[in-house]
Parts: C-alpha cells; structure tokens; sequence
C-alpha cells in the first residue's frame, strides 16, 4: 500500500530581513506517522513549524496539507491541525485554571463569539484525564511542575481533536513520567492514522521514540524512516560546524 | 443629588471605566504603552479641536482616540527596526506628541480653552457643574453621561471577546494557530484604552489616568487566580478606592483625582504585601519553609 | 536682520543663564541616560521624574519656602523611595516590572498633587509656584539655579568617571559584574542615585513629563552611531547640549513657545534623524542592503526553479 501524505513541503524558501533561514527545503510528511525534525540551534527547525501554521508567508514555495483526499490551503484546514509551542513562551502566572487552559483547545471549534459548552468542556476532561490530570483540573496554572504543564499544554492539544499534531520541543526540561506519558499518547495518535510531528532535541532517543527522521540545517538534508535514514554519517553531516548558507553570497 | 454624592457617582464611573481595559493592560505587561497613550491624546483632542472648533464634539472624541491608537503603530513601528530598546520607543514617542501637543495649546491658548493644569490634572469637582443639555433639557453632567457610555462599551467590547481576549493574552502563538488574530484583538483593546483616556482627561487628567486603568486590576491580580474572579474583583475595588478617595478628599480639602490614585497605590500595596496566595509575605514563607525541608533533607543525607 | 537678533539675543543675559543652565543639563542627561537605556531601564526615569513631587511638595512644607536645595533633597528621597517600591515588587512576587511602574509613577503623582493642593489652601501658597516642576520653568532660571545645576554636575560627573569600569560592566551584565566581585549592591545604588539626582535636577526647567525623554533622547540617538561606550556616553552629553541650547534659542526667538516642550523637539528630530540616517544600522541604510540582498536572492531562486525544470 503507498504510503498517505499528510503535509508536502515543495521548494519553500524562508527569510528573515532577506537572509534566508530555510533554503529550498522539500519534504513530505507521512500520514499516521511520528515524526522527529532535528538538526542544530537555528537551523530552522522552529521557523519551519511557524511556515507550516502560516504565521509566516515564505519567500517561495509551496505547503499542501491532506486532511481528506485533495490537497487544502491552511486557513482551510486550521481546525485539523493542533500546535504545542514551547511551553516557556506563556506567562504562567496568568490567572486561570488547568480545565480553562484545556477548555482553549475547543476555541478553534467555536469560532469568534461563541463561548464553550458543557461538551467542550466534557472534551477537555477526557483529555486532562489522558494526560494523568484529572485531579488537577481545577489547579491554578502557576502551582504545576514544568512536566505538568507540557502535559496541560498536550491535553490542550488533544482537544482540539485535529489530525495533524505538531509539538515544538515537548520533552525539553520535563520529568521522566511525563515523557512517558506524551509519548505513549503520540503513538497512540499515530494508531488512529493521525499525523504527529515534533522538534525533538535528543538524539538518543529518536530511535525509540520516531518513525521517521528529518534532518534539517538550513536545508532539508535528509529524511525517512527511522531505521535507515537516522545514521551517523547523516547526523554528522547535519551537525557539522561550517555549515552556513546563503550569508557570505548575499554580499 | 448633592454634589459630594454626584462627585463620588461620577468618579465611581470613571473608575470603573478606566479598571476594565487595565485588566488586560496589566496581564500583557503593556500598562506604560497605555501611559504613553494617556498623554498622546492631548494632541489628538487639540488637532481635532481645530477642525471641528468645538471642545464637545464627539468628533474630538473619535479624533483623539484615532491619535492614541496611532500612538501605538509608531511606538510597535520604532520597535520593530530593534534600533532602540522597547521602552526606550515608549519613552521617544509620548514626550514628543505631548510636547508638540504642549506648544499649540501655549500658542493658541486664546482660541482653545484648554489649560494645561485641566488637562494634566484634572478636577473632578468641577465635573458636576459641566451640564449636557439635549434639545434644552439638562440630562446629567458631562462626564457622567461620556463615562457611562465609555464603560458600557468596555464592558460590552470585554463580553463580546472575553475568550477571544483570554487566548491572545495567554499564549499568542496559540491563538494564531488556532485563528484568533492577536493583532487585532491587541488593537482593540488599544482602541478601547485610547477611548477612555479621552473620556477620562478632563475629570482625572492625563498623569492619573494610566492608575485608575493599572491599579485595581493589579490589586486584584495579586488576589485572584481566575480571570473572570479577577475583572470581578477589579470592579470592586475600583468601587471601593474612588468612593473612599472622594470622602477623604473633602476631609483633607485635596485634589480628589489625586487621593483615588493615593488611595489606588495603598490598597495594591497592602494586597502585594499581605495578599494570601501571591503576597510578599506568603512568598518569604513559602521560602522559609523549602529551606527548612531542604536543611531536614540534608540532615538526613549526612 | 536675523544676525541682528541673534547678537542681541547671545548678548542677553538671561537668555545667557538659561541657555547655559539647559545645555549642560542635556549634557548631563545625556551621559546619565545612556547608562539608563543601557540598563533597559528608560521608563524608569519617568516613573521617578513623577514619584518626585510628593518630596518637593513635603519639602517645602518642612522649610517652609521655595529654597531649591531642601526641595531637591525631599524629591532626591521620595525618588529613591519609589525606585525602592517598583524593584520589590517585580522581584519579589509575579507583579511585572511595567505595571509595578504605572501603579508607583500615579499614585506617587497623586499623593503629590495631593500635597500641592493642600499647599495651596495656605496663604504662602503664591510663594510656592510648585507648578513650575510639573511643566517646568526653563525662563525663570536663576543664576544660583545654574550654579547648583553646576555643582551638582560636576559631582555626577566625577563618579561616573571614578566608577567608569564598574558602572560600564554593570550597565551591560549585571550578574558577570558581580562574579568579578565586585559588591552588586553598592555600584546599582551609586547608579541609582546619580540617575535620580539627574532627573531632580531636570525637572525644574522641562518638567516631570518631559524629563525622561531627555534622559532616554540623546543615548538612543548616539547609539545609532557608535556601538563603544567611550564615543556614545560624550556623543549623548553633545546633543543633548545642542538639543538644550537650540532649544532655549527657538523658545526665546519664537512667539510664546515654551523651553521645556520645544527642547524636547529639537532632540526627537535628533533621534528621528539618527534613526534614519546613521550609515550602518539606520532604516534607510538597512532597507538598501535589504533590496539589494532580496534582488540576489530573487536571481538564486528563479536559477534554481530554471535548473528544476531541466
């Protein structure tokens, strides 16, 4: 059976003031797979996501997303697609509770105006309780552990009850049980066809964890399965310290 | 109505309308933005008083909130070249609409009849005696009836998007993803501050302003932990800080814009100071007792 | 006819005292300021600028009269005490350093007109003129105004130049300052006090408003061209003198232009300038090299879309 593509990268080129931060990156990303991006601080990695969620129009290129068979614009398709942003870019001193946090992984669904329901917020204990929280649902955000608040931040994610999921760095700094968890819950998307993508830091734990691999350092250097892609001639190569694109020509 | 009850009614309003948008203000961390503001508004009332020669206008109104919003365009503008520091940007662009503001009025004040010390200033104990008339009839006093409508809309505009407010304050990356612009939301809530800034120049002046928007929401950031319990609070307070800042005020024959924003100041420090769950005193607790944990487990270890 | 007026003017002696008295305090500003920007601590200065009237209104209520060295002593301490207040507060608990200034900056101004108010309802209220600090009275500069701008000056002055290593390190990394040893505490307090005394000093002739942007105006507009501590710091206390002086000439000549806003003018245009202009970083400098680099990106793409569809 050939395998369902989820997202299709085609020739996307990023820039930041006219200095390109992803060259002519090409990449398809498999439906019903778990999948790792790495590659070293600023290569792109985090600029990659934020062009997949349309928070920045790329200089050329294209991004297809399959939610059902035809190929889709973004605005689209926003509902299927659920975000984790590093959970150190909120203030967590923000006045709410563990379920309202939650409850915000339905306000896609609503749309503007509309307030939540008694079945949103149904979903969002269904979800807090996947994530090991129920009995948290009524904490102030301010009093969780780091592990804890990326396990709000996932049940955030799962509400929204997308196809595709994509995490930035939802391991960094948490606790082993947390690990745990995230990752059982994101093979458990994978079972139900649906697509998890992920920045993910440690190398040592990509073959456990993945399916497939992308490597990217400006470029999309290589990518595919896990089990013949992630070598260390790859990693090395994505690695290696004088890589620097576009900079020095732009003069 | 005597006066003291009309006075303490209308700085009631006027507290009120102000405290609403500040919830916002103070959970963002953008309350000097709404400083700037509050002073930029004064060139926006005297451009828009030489077009439409009447200081009453509702389009004086609508111009000098146009300025404020404009206000904060330059100010994101200036710091997104990253020549200059965030607040630096703030700290260029208010002094320069204020001074520009500063020599019209001083060049032409024989045509406006607006004087600094009102506008800076305040005095809310002139407020009653500045009627609005419609077809002749006398209908209340002029501040009164400008807040109660600016009120009414901050809390309507606050309703209206409260989830909406809610998400792009949190986390606006999220937002985004999930369609809700923060931009415009952020621009909004701009709009709504600029709008009360010139409803409230003229009973609290431009300087109090920007306590009577951070104040109560702060006070009641310190002693709440949900959002809609906050604006709740915020309310309260506010209530409560401008009718006891009136009564003092006229103990003491004050300035009586001047004791609210006293009376704002002691009641948030007394909450940062004893407030249970976020205070300084529960905080220096909270540390003795991890030390003691910590020395108990090290005692244990060795 | 234009020379006439201005030899006339240059000739004036009160016009020589202000001038002088507005040009060294843009200079003295503008050396302090840069530490304050450097700090990311500009509206800081406004805060204090505001928190200051309270102490000059308490002031002269101890001494009883207008004389400026008791008013500056009462604004020197509400000012520290208010610095005092906004750092506990956004240290010590999850209140933001930007709210904890607005609450500070307009409760303080309130107590003050709180204290004016009450001042007024005296019969020496008239020799108060306690207005002046709020807008600022450059034209009614006196010549032992000038010489205690002066005095005061030159002891800034000084220990910015004793203290030139330490307040250097510990305007750019505060925590790399205190690794080296040296006591945190002490050079943040010594730093603290000078940009107070600067700002008590500027308020009586721009006014508390007005006086933080000459406090943040000149250092932004220097670090446009310089990036060494060595060149912007004098260039800051240069335009600032400039700004002053150019100033002072523009509210003299002109009719009914008041100094204090009409300083702040002079400056902006500087810094408006500056921003446009400095040939490195500035906008125009930076949005040439930005279509030039966009064209040869444009020509690396359409080359790589030409070789794709070989």
């Amino acid at each position: 059976m050939e395998e369902q593509k989820a997202i299709k990268i085609h020739q996307l080129t990023v820039a930041y003031d006219a200095k390109p931060v992803l060259w002519n990156a090409s990449v398809t990303f498999k439906k019903g797979k778990l999948t790792a991006i790495v590659g070293p601080n600023g290569a792109g990695k985090s600029t990659l996501l934020k062009t997949i969620l349309d928070f920045i129009k790329p200089v050329t290129g294209q991004i297809e997303y399959f939610v059902g068979k035809q190929s889709s614009e973004y605005k689209e398709i926003k509902n299927h697609i659920a975000y984790v942003p590093q959970n150190s870019t909120v203030d967590w001193d923000f006045p709410a509770t563990v379920l309202d946090v939650v409850l915000m992984g339905r306000y896609g669904h609503l749309g503007w105006f509309k307030r939540p329901r008694k079945k949103d917020k149904d979903i969002a204990k269904e979800m807090l309780a996947k994530v090991g929280m129920t009995t948290f649902f009524n904490r102030q955000i301010s009093q969780l552990s780091g592990g804890q608040r990326q396990r709000v931040f996932l049940a955030r994610a799962l509400a929204q009850e997308a196809d595709i999921y994509i995490l930035d760095e939802p391991l960094a700094g948490v606790d082993m049980k947390t690990e745990r968890i995230i990752m059982d819950l994101l093979k458990e998307l994978t079972k139900e066809n649906k697509t998890v993508i992920v920045v993910h830091h440690d190398l040592q734990t990509v073959e456990a964890y993945f399916d497939e691999v992308v490597f990217i350092n400006q470029e999309v250097l290589n990518n595919g399965p896990v089990s013949s892609t992630f070598t260390k001639g790859n990693i090395d190569e994505t690695y290696r310290q004088d890589r620097n694109l576009g900079e020095e020509e732009g003069e | 109505m005597s006066i003291i009850a009309e006075i303490t009614l209308i700085a009631v309003v006027v507290s009120v309308a102000c405290s609403l948008p500040g919830v916002f203000l103070v959970l963002r961390g953008t309350t000097m933005v709404s400083d700037a503001i509050t002073h930029t508004v004064l060139l926006g009332i005297v451009l828009a008083f030489f077009i439409t020669q009447d200081l009453n206008s509702p389009f004086l109104i609508i111009g000098a909130t146009f300025m404020g919003v404009f206000t904060v365009w330059v100010i994101e503008a200036l710091q997104r070249t990253k020549l200059l520091g965030d607040d630096a940007a703030i700290g260029i662009v208010f002094p320069l609409f204020f001074s520009v503001a500063i020599i019209l009025i001083t060049r032409y004040t024989g045509d406006i009849h607006l004087d600094q010390d009102t506008v800076l200033m305040g005095e809310l104990a002139f407020a009653p005696f500045r009627r609005l008339t419609f077809f002749g009839v006398d209908i209340g006093a002029r501040a009164f009836i400008t807040m109660v409508i600016i009120l009414l809309i901050n809390a309507g505009f606050i309703a209206l998007f409260y989830k909406e407010l809610k998400v792009t304050t949190f986390d606006a990356a999220f937002a985004a993803a999930v369609g809700f612009s923060p931009i415009l939301i952020y621009y909004g809530l701009m709009t709504l501050v600029s709008l009360t800034a010139v409803g409230a120049y003229d009973s609290v002046g431009s300087i109090l302003v920007v306590g009577f928007m951070v104040g109560p929401g702060l006070t009641a950031y310190l002693l709440t932990n949900e959002l809609k319990k906050m604006i709740g609070v915020t309310v309260l307070i506010a209530v409560i800080n401008s009718i006891v800042g009136v009564r003092l005020a006229f103990i003491l024959d004050s300035s009586i814009a001047g004791m609210i924003a006293v009376i704002t100041g002691i009641v948030c420090f007394l909450a940062f100071t004893f407030s249970p769950t976020k205070g300084l005193i529960r905080n220096l607790l909270n540390r003795r007792k991890r030390q003691k944990k910590f020395d108990e487990k090290v005692k244990n270890v060795y | 006819m234009m020379w006439n007026q201005m030899t006339l003017l240059f000739n004036d002696y009160t016009f020589q005292i202000v001038a002088l008295g507005t040009g060294f305090l843009g200079f003295l500003s503008g050396v302090i300021g840069t530490y304050a920007t450097l700090k990311k601590e500009s509206l800081l200065g406004d805060a204090l600028s505001h928190s200051a009237l309270p102490g000059i209104g308490i002031g002269f209520l101890i001494i009883q009269s207008k004389e400026l060295v008791g008013l500056l002593i009462g604004a020197t301490i509400s000012g520290l005490v208010a610095t005092a207040i906004i750092q506990l507060m956004s240290k010590k608990s999850s209140v933001k350093f930007d709210s904890a200034l607005s609450l500070v900056l307009s409760s303080f101004f309130g107590l003050g007109l709180v204290i004016m108010t009450h001042i007024q309802g005296r019969p020496n209220a008239q020799q108060a003129g306690l207005d002046s600090f709020i807008f600022g009275q450059a034209s009614a500069m006196l010549v032992r105004d000038v010489r205690l701008i002066a005095i005061i000056g030159m002891i800034i002055l000084l220990i910015v130049i004793v203290f030139w290593k330490e307040f250097k390190l510990f305007s750019f990394d505060p925590d790399f300052g205190r690794t080296l040893g040296f006591s945190g505490k002490f050079i943040e307090f010594i730093m603290s006090t000078v940009i107070v005394l600067t700002i008590i000093l500027g308020l009586e002739s721009v006014g508390v408003i007005l006086v933080s942007a000459l406090l943040i105006g000149p250092s932004v507009a220097a670090r446009q061209w310089s990036n060494k501590l060595g060149i912007v710091l004098p260039l800051a206390g240069a335009i600032g003198f400039i700004s002053g002086i150019l100033g002072t000439i523009i509210s003299s000549v002109g009719n009914r232009i008041p100094t204090g806003p009409s300083i702040v003018v002079v400056l902006s245009i500087f810094v408006i300038g500056s921003l446009f202009f400095s040939p490195e970083r500035g906008i125009i400098a930076k949005r040439s090299t930005y279509k030039k680099q966009r064209k040869y990106f444009r020509k690396q793409i359409e080359l790589l879309e030409e070789e794709h569809e070989k």
